[in-house]
């Protein structure tokens, strides 16, 4: 798979990229981590699965969906809340906390529904 | 903005006259001054369009409403045809017995002797939407009965489609658009056939869910905002809840995803509005138990659950595209990425196929894709009338002059393309082709078709009325309301006037007034004429054009209802299960729904065989009365014996002992003398023309003449051995045969 990239590509690649995103805000870096903790706990369910089999299936897929869900709504709100974006101008960052409160709010409450 | 004057011009002037006329009536001196202040207070501009448009809407709410209730006027109020008799079923046990018995419901009288889990196999959208409604309406302490509320449901939730419709044209394009597409929906025939009152069936709340989701969805993809997108999700969710057809919903919009990354509109708007309703919609939809865990195991689901994934990709390679800036570094990272994305999903597809973890497409997904397959696969599905493919009538029928302003309509749409627009037309096309499909389909189709319909005709009204006012754009005072209207004028006027320009702009907004009145005529009469009937109670015209009204249907379970032992178990063919079971209440081997292909192929069997060996089956499911659906005196077409050589086929799909060239003679159906000696012994041939022989029908014609058919019967003088005639209708529609008891001297 690695067959077009050598490794001084890589290197460079990394090293710039790690160079960029050191100038993104703090706040964003904040909701970043929170996206990678999410999605860290969603593979080691995933993981986990892989062991014992996945016979409460609405359980592991309770558990899942909600890790997937909350990262998906956390980069929602990032896209919201980054600056960088025109297109977001008419809301506000209140409204977009607001809205993703209520996002995972509703998430939450199908989720222990859901857990059985 | 200005197409709404030209709409509601006409309407304008009515409006204002009948406020005029009604002002001065007050008595009370009081009142006639506040009257007089009234008059004397005048309303802006767009306050005035505001009031306009409002009571334009309402007019169409209550339009949507009163236009379903012929079937209430011509008949009465009552339950039609066959599904509904379920849904009305299980609403009047939900009601009497509370949620969680409903939920839990085992049903011992249908499927016998198998049963059916009714709360984990059927959609309860409908019935809990009633049950509210009951409810809510007894809270307010109106003694409805429940049946009323049911029979009311449909055409109250097509008056709330219009509002729907109204707000989703507002949101592809300006409010005329939504009043045109309000108005055209409320009256529509391929929607009003499925939405009368009396038609308690899914599909009567499915289009309005089914609207509202993609309404919210574009919402949320024109606005990036996450309320919206969760409003979508519950859209989605109460879709999900009412009617199979969400499946629609769950690959169209992928599809649309699909095409918006393809012609290179991506945007964060689309990435937060698809992946919440996608994420929240899903986990809303596997409360519902019919639906389960299918979202991520049955293949249909399987397109969304690739795009979501695709646009995890997609952001993040946008997202390192932003922080690189270097186009080269980014290609590198992009084929790298791309190719583990790529390989990894189908690495991942391959292996739940190949496990059996995620099952391949069911038969009805793929008769939709491929007409040909259920003739072929699954006769159970063929066998079914309205999921035949559709005829071009029944799309003029259906559709009228909307079926002309749909390629109109595509045509403006393209003229300027946003997200909105684009959604449209992937609703649009794909609902058209499924249309083209099964006729049943057409109703998904009608509102995307209303919708685009009406962006031509507001495109064009508003064409036309920039043309006449060109010129004297005050002289014409009726139509010109707001300053911004009169700028956009001005503005757009030519530097010279084409020779006549202005009455032929007058004439051809005259033809379209022509042709949409037209269309209100046409969708009046089809509503009156051809989709207001119950079929449960049927109409005819006699000769010198008195009706006749035959209820032979609830004539015949009335008697089973108050004759039969409470468990005796009925054999008929499927398609009246339900409503033996909803209003004979008595058990039923098979009924509507069909999930059990080897259950009723046995029945078809029994119906197929000889007496004696249809004895044999029957005994062997208990069966204590046997019902055959006989329209040979009154000349009812669908009747048992048209639809006999589908339960020969089904029965014989199962169970080869039955032949099809058995009961034909040269690969002709008859029943006359030249039928095939089988068909002339089968049970069914007996059961429906017993004693028949000795009928006269219609003068100057021999006895024994079929008038559903035009012949003479082939075999008009035989016994039953095994079974006795316990009850006959008036009409001879409903015939009910006892079978006897075994013999208990050898």
């Amino acid at each position: 798979m690695a067959g077009g990239g050598t490794t001084s590509d890589v290197r460079s690649l990394v090293s710039s990229l790690r160079s960029a995103y050191a100038a993104t805000p703090v706040k964003l870096k904040i909701i970043d981590v929170y996206v990678l903790y999410a999605l860290t706990t969603a593979l080691v369910q995933v993981v986990y699965m892989g062991f014992v089999g996945s016979f409460p299936f609405n359980a592991f897929l309770s558990g899942v969906l909600s890790c997937v869900g909350t990262a998906v709504l956390a980069v929602c709100l990032r896209m919201q809340v980054n600056k960088e974006n025109k297109e977001f101008r008419d809301i506000a960052p209140e409204r977009a906390f607001a809205d993703f409160v209520l996002c995972n709010v509703v998430l939450h409450l199908v989720i222990m529904n859901f857990l059985g | 903005m200005s197409s709404t004057t030209a709409v509601t011009s006409t309407k304008t002037e009515k409006m204002a006259s009948k406020v005029e006329s009604t002002s001065p009536g007050g008595i009370v001196p009081a009142l006639e001054r506040v009257l007089a202040q009234m008059k004397a207070f005048r309303l802006k501009p767009k306050q005035q369009e505001m009031l306009i448009k409002v009571a334009v809407l309402l007019l169409i709410y209550v339009l949507a409403f009163a236009t379903r209730l012929f079937s209430v006027l011509r008949y009465e109020s009552v339950i039609h045809e066959f599904d509904p008799y379920f849904n009305y079923r299980t609403t009047l046990y939900l009601t009497e017995k509370g949620f969680y018995e409903f939920w839990n419901w085992f049903d011992y009288e249908s499927w016998y002797p198998v049963g059916r889990i009714i709360g984990g196999t059927l959609y309860p959208g409908l019935m809990v939407t009633a049950a509210l409604l009951y409810w809510g309406l007894r809270a307010l302490s109106f003694a409805v009965h429940i049946k009323d509320v049911c029979v009311l449901t449909a055409p109250f939730f097509a008056s709330n489609t219009t509002i729907v419709a109204y707000f989703f044209g507002k949101e592809l394009k300006d409010s005329g658009t939504g009043l045109i597409a309000a108005a055209f929906i409320a009256i529509c025939p391929g929607y009003i056939s499925r939405s009368v009152a009396g038609s308690y069936d899914n599909e009567g709340v499915a289009i309005f869910a089914l609207l509202l989701t993609f309404y919210l969805f574009v919402k949320a993809v024109n606005t990036g905002s996450l309320a919206w997108s969760v409003a979508s999700a519950f859209g989605y969710f109460y879709m999900v809840s009412a009617w199979g057809g969400y499946i629609f919903i769950i690959n169209l919009i992928p599809i649309y995803v699909l095409v918006l990354l393809v012609t290179g509109r991506y945007s964060r708007r689309l990435y937060i509005a698809y992946n919440t309703l996608y994420i929240l919609g899903m986990l809303l939809a596997m409360q519902i138990r019919f639906v389960g865990f299918q979202h991520v195991q049955s293949g249909e689901h399987m397109a969304a659950m690739g795009i979501f994934f695709l646009m995890q990709v997609f952001y993040f390679a946008e997202w390192v595209r932003a922080q690189l800036g270097d186009p080269k570094l980014f290609k590198a990272f992009l084929k790298f990425t791309v190719l583990a994305a790529g390989s990894l999903g189908v690495l991942a597809l391959g292996l739940g196929l190949a496990t059996g973890y995620i099952s391949p497409w069911t038969g009805r997904f793929y008769s939709l894709l491929d007409p040909t397959y259920a003739k072929i696969n699954i006769p159970i599905i063929a066998s079914v009338s309205e999921h035949q493919p559709t005829a071009w009538s029944s799309f003029m029928f259906d559709f009228h002059i909307l079926l002309i302003l749909f390629p109109a309509g595509l045509y403006f749409c393209f003229k300027q393309l946003s997200d909105g627009i684009i959604f449209i037309l992937c609703y649009g096309l794909t609902s058209l082709y499924f249309a083209g499909v099964m006729v049943r389909l057409i109703l998904v189709a009608t509102p995307a078709v209303c919708l685009i319909g009406a962006i031509a005709v507001s495109s064009t009204l508003k064409n036309l009325s920039k043309l006449l006012r060109e010129k004297k754009s005050a002289a014409v005072s009726s139509t010109t309301k707001t300053a911004g209207k009169k700028k956009a004028a001005a503005k757009g006027g030519y530097d010279q006037l084409l020779p006549f320009q202005r009455e032929g702009a007058a004439v051809l907004l005259l033809g379209c007034l022509y042709l949409l009145v037209q269309y209100v005529v046409h969708c009046t009469w089809v509503t009156s004429e051809a989709y207001s009937s119950p079929s449960i109670v049927l109409a005819a015209r006699q000769s010198n054009g008195e009706r006749v009204i035959f209820d032979d249907f609830r004539e015949a379970y009335y008697w089973l209802r108050h004759n039969t032992p409470p468990d005796a178990k009925v054999a008929s063919w499927w398609d009246y299960g339900y409503q033996i079971t909803a209003m004979a209440n008595r058990t039923v081997i098979v009924d509507n729904n069909t999930w059990n292909n080897t259950h009723i192929a046995t029945v078809g069997r029994a119906m197929s065989s000889y007496e004696d060996e249809s004895y044999q089956i029957f005994k062997s499911l208990d069966v204590d009365y046997v019902l055959v659906v006989f329209g040979g005196v009154t000349g009812y077409s669908s009747d048992d014996i048209n639809k006999f050589l589908w339960m020969v086929r089904i029965g014989g799909g199962v169970f080869p002992v039955i032949k099809e060239p058995d009961y034909l003679n040269n690969g002709e159906y008859r029943i006359d003398k030249e039928a095939a000696p089988k068909m002339l012994q089968c049970l069914m041939y007996k059961l429906c023309y017993y004693r028949f022989g000795e009928l006269s029908t219609e003068y100057g014609k021999p006895p024994g003449w079929d008038r559903a058919r035009g012949t003479e019967i082939g075999n008009k003088h035989f016994d039953l051995e095994y079974y006795e005639e316990a009850f006959t209708t008036t009409n001879w529609i409903v015939r009910i045969y006892k079978v006897k008891p075994l013999d208990n001297r050898w």
